[in-house]
């Protein structure tokens, strides 16, 4: 029966796929995909796209350069196909062992201490890391490099503060660990609803990006890819519950560093293996040179030659604003440490020191992977130039892939061709293996927590537990899914920064105080689950990530002015060049649909500088936590201190979170 | 299943449990506050000492390069050398007191 099902899913998906080859509208593809180019900058690099703002990225629309980029599909498809051929051949294995809600939620405690290693490291490589971050070292330098670092740290605090006692303490989700000591069914209640605010928007970012990348790599239409990747990621979770999302992420984890190991050491070839040479490779391409100079104009600032090239590796041609920064440094150091899905991983091991072996194994790997990425963005400054990435994406988003083409493309045309398929289907794993962890995230908090331990009291065996857990995650998929397409075109660039600044603001404090403090209590979780998570999204809401209509409209005025003013200079009769009359006539367009409007809140302008909500969301979250634990003291919450404590730091008693 | 039960408030009181809340505490808490200031000494210094971060150290690789990568390997380290002190002093004392219990 289960295999009748996933056989079903494995026909339906190769037959999207299939579908999506087909060259159905081939003349009105290259417009389309060429359109969702600017837009998507920001997408697939959440949180980065800061100065090049929605609006701006549009006005300044693909450039008609001759560069483009195109895989070819028959070798595509077949990479994907394969892809998805292995990964549904795990999700038959996985199907027959899943049987508990133990199988379903947490593989039976049975995934090694390496596998769940790769298996993070599968989970929390987004495709943001993966082509995001090397893009933005292509264009912006040094500064690309030091925004990845934050990625990394991340794991110490969840090391040395939340990785062993979770195993401990925990058993599936987070609201297990929450309601431990704690009225359970409100606790476990606002822990499931934090749990999928975090997993929604960390999801509609994904799949957005997703249907954006795949249009434009492939030329699959938006819709045709949200749908493929939603069915296979139901299919996933669905029939293999977590011990097929692992192996997906495992095969993911391995696919990408292949990828990036692969290209990097093509990359030091073509420097000789020298990496100081390398970095004076950098200093003196005049194409860097060039970008650079033109980026420190716009500050007033002229610079070039080598002075240019070697300001490429100095701080601050992207983040301009110090406090951001930190806002976004503290959000990612407290906020992967409270992200369900991350911590959900930590069920799946048997013991704590599997639990502190698989994250040494996923720093390892998260780490090596950034430090590869720093060669393949300055690899791709060097060889595709900065104005050649550019031109295709301004976020720089296609930075790899394009040095993936070039770098193939010199040793043999096809070799180019295949590099730049395999990358593709890099990604397209890379995706998969993102979303399937987050819909098991989302579906064990609304099964685990709400279903069976709020409505049904616990009482639920395991056959009907598996089957609520099945139901909800499809209807978690499709939920994803119908978030998915009716998003395409809204920003979604700040909704990954979101998901981390409401992890590190609701969950984490609350995790922390659970585990280390003895008056905690319920009131202090669901004070510090609400304040912390409503204050990250409202601080969002007025920050300059929504769109102000009147700061459009003024941007548009300006454009209008400066125009107008170049008219005036211009000898009589002379009328303004086409490009300049067009952006003349858009101007007027945006000023007059936008001088009257207001944010989404109702504002002219934001309340908020910071687009990371952190600096102040986090603190607050802490304190609402304190303040409301020692407003409403529990006798029963410290008395079981002493239980969870122990629990906690020896693994004592532990067998029953396996076994139940 | 049946499930032996606990006195958990006297494990608490155990010294061999008192020894390692000790000891873990002290470490955990400590080396978490050391990696937290140094890696945002990163965003920091980047904003507030540029000038310390374009010194040249060697060939055009400059210190702000080597201080952002030496993150990385600080974070290595240290997740090692965590490592080590669980697998010889918190492990040894938790497997002392699992079996003092028995």
């Amino acid at each position: 029966m289960k295999k009748l099902i996933a056989a079903f899913t494995l026909a339906l998906s190769l037959g999207t796929l299939a579908y999506a080859a087909e060259p159905a509208k081939a003349p009105a593809d290259t417009g389309a995909s060429a359109a969702v180019a600017a837009p998507a900058a920001s997408p697939t690099a959440p949180a980065v796209a800061a100065p090049s703002a929605a609006p701006a990225a549009k006005a300044a629309a693909p450039a008609p350069l001759k560069k483009e980029i195109k895989a070819n599909r028959a070798i595509t498809i077949g990479m994907f196909a394969v892809i998805v051929g292995i990964t549904m051949c795990v999700v038959v294995w996985a199907a027959k062992k899943t049987k508990t809600a133990a199988d379903f939620y947490a593989a039976g405690g049975g995934i090694t201490g390496t596998q769940n290693g790769w298996a993070i490291a599968g989970d929390y490589m987004s495709a943001a890391s993966f082509l995001g971050i090397s893009g933005m070292i292509s264009l912006y330098g040094y500064d690309g490099f030091m925004y990845s670092v934050g990625w990394l740290v991340a794991y110490i605090t969840v090391l040395l503060i939340v990785a062993e006692p979770c195993r401990n303490a925990g058993k599936y989700t987070l609201g297990d660990i929450l309601s431990f000591r704690t009225e359970p069914k409100p606790v476990r209640a606002v822990a499931a609803i934090s749990t999928v605010a975090v997993t929604t928007f960390y999801l509609t970012a994904q799949m957005v990006g997703a249907g954006k990348l795949m249009a434009l790599l492939v030329g699959i239409p938006y819709k045709t890819a949200i749908i493929g990747v939603g069915v296979l990621m139901v299919g996933y979770v669905v029939f293999g519950g977590m011990t097929a999302t692992t192996w997906v992420q495992i095969i993911k984890a391995g696919l990408l560093m292949s990828g990036a190991f692969l290209l990097s050491v093509l990359v030091m070839a073509k420097a000789g293996f020298n990496p100081i040479g390398f970095f004076s490779d950098i200093v003196n391409n005049p194409n860097i040179q060039d970008h650079v100079s033109k980026m420190v104009l716009r500050d007033g600032i002229t610079m070039s030659g080598v002075d240019a090239g070697q300001r490429f590796l100095e701080p601050a041609l992207f983040m301009k604003a110090p406090l951001d920064q930190i806002s976004l440094g503290m959000a990612l150091v407290l906020g992967t440490a409270g992200m369900p899905h991350i911590l959900m991983r930590f069920f799946t091991v048997p013991t704590a020191q599997a639990a502190r072996k698989s994250v040494i194994i996923a720093m390892w790997i998260i780490g090596l992977f950034y430090v590869l990425t720093t060669l393949l963005g300055f690899g791709a400054a060097i060889h595709v130039t900065p104005q050649g990435i550019s031109a295709i994406d301004k976020g720089g988003n296609m930075a790899t892939l394009l040095l993936a083409q070039q770098l193939g493309a010199d040793i043999a045309p096809v070799v180019g061709d295949i590099f730049l398929a395999f990358l593709c289907s890099v990604a397209f794993a890379t995706i998969l293996a993102v979303v399937s962890g987050l819909v098991l995230a989302a579906s064990a908090a609304i099964a685990h927590d709400i279903y069976v331990n709020v409505i049904k009291d616990g009482h639920a065996d395991q056959h009907e537990q598996v089957m609520a857990a099945r139901i909800t995650s499809l209807c978690v998929g499709a939920v994803g899914i119908v978030i998915g397409i009716t998003a395409e075109k809204q920003n979604v660039a700040h909704l990954v920064a979101l998901a981390f600044a409401v992890a590190a603001s609701g969950n984490l404090p609350v995790v922390v105080m659970s585990l280390f403090w003895r008056k905690f209590n319920t009131a202090g979780v669901i004070a510090g689950l609400v304040v912390g998570t409503i204050a990250a999204i409202g601080l969002v809401m007025v920050s300059p990530n929504m769109t102000y209509p009147k700061v459009v409209a003024a941007g548009a005025q300006k454009v209008i002015t400066a125009l107008e003013a170049k008219q005036a200079t211009l000898p009589p009769g002379a009328t303004l060049d086409a490009n300049d009359l067009k952006a003349l006539e858009k101007a007027k367009v945006d000023y007059e649909k936008n001088k009257d409007g207001t944010s989404i809140m109702g504002l002219d302008k934001p309340i908020l500088k910071l687009k990371n909500p952190g600096i102040f969301s986090i603190p607050l979250g802490f304190l609402a936590a304190i303040i409301a634990t020692l407003a409403f003291p529990s006798r029963r919450s410290e008395e079981m201190f002493d239980e969870i404590y122990v629990r906690q730091n020896t693994g004592i008693g532990m067998a029953k979170a396996i076994d139940h | 299943m049946a499930e032996r039960q606990y006195d958990w408030a006297a494990i608490a009181k155990n010294p061999k449990f008192v020894e390692l809340h000790h000891k873990k505490s002290a470490f955990l808490f400590g080396w978490w506050i050391f990696s937290t200031v140094y890696y945002f000494l990163l965003p920091i210094g980047a904003a507030y000492a540029p000038g310390l971060f374009k010194v040249k150290v060697i060939g055009v690789i400059n210190f702000g390069y080597i201080f952002a990568l030496s993150q990385f390997f600080v974070s290595w380290g240290l997740a090692h050398y965590y490592a080590h002190v669980a697998n010889k002093d918190f492990d040894r004392l938790t497997r002392e007191l699992v079996d003092e219990l028995k």
